[in-house]
């Protein structure tokens, strides 16, 4: 068995003994926000651009969930659902963001996530507006009680590695490889025949339709839903937890998303203290820090590597 | 709806619209010269109203002392901030500046709330700015016609002094080639602290001017940051008179809507920028991309 297979199934065992560990709770919001900085990575790591918009199609995708439980679907329908509902609104949103690069993708897409914020906060018999949606139902699957966190929590660990290895088969492939090109230097893929446009859409569409799924699992997972799932801080968090982490090394945002959950955790008792703790690590992050955890140690093995040939 | 109606929504438009003007004013003087999204913009509007708050209800010095001191304190605030974290990015990727300010930005307003609590506070207008005035077509709030009023000059003033003087021509020089500008033996890198205080003191002005007629609470600035991103957008990006008038334009057109049709009013500013980044990328006031 190859090293990368070990890596694998470690990996597979950490997340599957994460509910016994830890709150079953905060071990979903782990598997689902390790997934959505995943998701997001794709277009922040690997194509180099900012998007500070990601929460709507978390959030949209949230809310169709929870619509389509409270109808009395079950819970892949419903998650299918909500992963297909970010899909529909990345396509027009992706096919204008993407047109710009730098800052002004940023300022573009933040915009339309605030678009989709006001949406949801006006349309409040779909979303239950500042009440959001309490007590979502939790049919059982192939006879697993999901209102058990921790039975819950296995069905949808399964979905939501389905979601990773899309991630991992995304950027590890022919198609990544030209994304990683068209990041480092546009023009000169450009010039070999690549279409920038047609695979900075395409990695913006999975990005955001794997996001979807994680806001779907979250949404199922917790039985509830509120209009955090669409606010800016939703995006700028999944920023916070990518770069912490590591940005373009696919297990990074994982542990980003990790480190930053268990410290909200931690803190949680000191209501204010949250946000003046995040901020000043992300402030430190970028000043000091910008290769995340994973980046860290990677560049240290690769440093020890070189030097030991 | 009524003219009289109609007026009053106007005018209701034109009070945000200067909030949004000078909000964005601040952000395109900063960006212009230092091609720096301040993510920050929001939390140091609202900590302009909590300074004011302090200084005004708190330590009774009154209305119009901490409408000078609080945008200054914020200013002074801003230049620790450039020299001290902003700086230190100056080589990498603009996206990094905008990460770094919204870190500072959570770290301000959860600070704020740990300090004040998060419940809104109520602020006084100065008394000889109470009751309201008659316009002879309609009546309006005095203290919200001072607002429009102090916002036009302020934003006129900057304007002028950026585009029609020997300071402003020197500060565009050193936003065009800083390289060059320092051979003529001018001290950029002081240039650019002193831009981004002022940026940041426009911030805090608007926050000041927002106290009495808003509640002061710590999220003030967060909701009210993003529109104004979307403002200078519209704008184009950097461009200040783009970013006066769209912030005027946009305030008046969100007012009017609501009253239309009142579901729309918020959502009516991302449609309009959405279809402004369609027909014409680079915002109404925009120069073509190129200089990015």
């Amino acid at each position: 068995m190859s090293s990368r297979w070990v890596g694998r199934l470690l990996l597979l065992a950490v997340f599957c003994v994460l509910p016994w560990v830890i709150y079953p709770p905060i071990a979903l919001d782990i598997v689902a926000f390790g997934l959505f900085a995943t998701a997001f990575d794709i277009v922040f790591g690997y194509l180099g651009l900012l998007s500070f918009g990601h929460a709507a199609f978390w959030g949209t995708s949230a809310y169709v969930t929870a619509n389509m439980l409270q109808r009395g679907h079950s819970t892949p329908v419903s998650i299918g659902a909500g992963a297909l509902a970010a899909l529909a609104i990345s396509v027009p949103i992706g096919f204008i963001s993407i047109r710009s690069v730098g800052i002004y993708f940023s300022m573009i897409t933040l915009a339309f996530g605030q678009m989709i914020d006001f949406l949801c906060k006006q349309l409040e018999d779909w979303t239950g507006g500042d009440n959001g949606l309490p007590g979502l139902p939790q049919p059982p699957l192939f006879g697993v009680d999901l209102s058990n966190p921790r039975h819950g929590y296995y069905v949808l660990l399964a979905m939501a590695l389905v979601g990773f290895i899309i991630a991992a088969r995304t950027v590890h492939s022919p198609f990544g490889q030209v994304m990683v090109a068209i990041r480092d230097n546009e023009t000169r893929a450009q010039s070999v025949g690549y279409a920038p446009l047609r695979y900075k859409l395409i990695a913006f569409v999975i990005s955001a339709t794997l996001s979807g799924l994680a806001g779907a699992i979250f949404c199922a997972g917790h039985g509830v839903v509120s209009l955090d799932v669409v606010a800016w801080t939703t995006s700028g968090l999944v920023v916070m937890m990518t770069l912490l982490g590591g940005s373009g090394t696919l297990l990074g945002p994982a542990v980003g998303a990790t480190v930053v959950l268990l410290l909200r955790d931690l803190l949680s008792t000191h209501a204010g203290a949250v946000g003046v703790v995040t901020g000043a690590v992300f402030v430190l992050t970028v000043l000091f820090f910008r290769r995340g955890v994973v980046g860290t140690i990677l560049h240290q093995w690769e440093k020890r590597h070189a030097a030991a040939k | 709806m009524s003219w009289q109606l109609l007026a009053i929504q106007i005018f209701n438009g034109l009070v945000n619209g200067a909030f949004f003007a000078l909000l964005s004013l601040g952000l395109a003087v900063i960006f212009g010269m230092l091609r720096i999204v301040n993510f920050a913009h929001g939390a140091l509007y609202m900590l302009g109203a909590f300074v004011a708050y302090t200084l005004g209800q708190k330590l009774s010095l009154g209305f119009w002392p901490s409408v000078i001191i609080a945008p200054i304190i914020v200013g002074v605030l801003g230049m620790i901030i450039e020299r001290t974290l902003i700086r230190r990015l100056a080589d990498l990727a603009p996206a990094y500046n905008l990460l770094l300010t919204f870190g500072l930005t959570l770290f301000i307003q959860d600070g704020v709330r740990l300090m004040y609590g998060i419940s809104g506070a109520p602020y006084a207008g100065p008394s000889l700015l109470a009751g309201a005035t008659n316009l002879g077509f309609v009546v309006f709030p005095t203290y919200r016609l001072f607002v429009i009023v102090v916002s036009l000059v302020v934003c006129f003033a900057t304007w002028f002094v950026i585009e029609r003087t020997r300071i402003g021509a020197v500060i565009r020089a050193s936003t065009e080639n800083p390289a060059i500008t320092r051979t003529f033996g001018i001290d950029v890198s002081r240039l650019v602290t002193l831009v981004f205080g002022f940026g940041a003191a426009m911030a805090g002005l608007a926050g000041v001017l927002a106290a009495p007629i808003y509640s002061v609470d710590p999220l003030m600035g967060s909701e009210l940051i993003v529109t104004t991103f979307a403002v200078v957008v519209i704008g184009g990006l950097g461009s200040i008179l783009g970013s006066v008038m769209t912030g005027f334009a946009v305030g008046v057109l969100a007012a009017v809507g609501a009253a239309l049709y009142p579901p729309i009013a918020n959502t009516l500013i991302f449609i309009f920028m959405a279809l402004v980044l369609v027909l014409r990328p680079q915002g109404l006031f925009g120069m073509p991309e190129g200089t990015r």
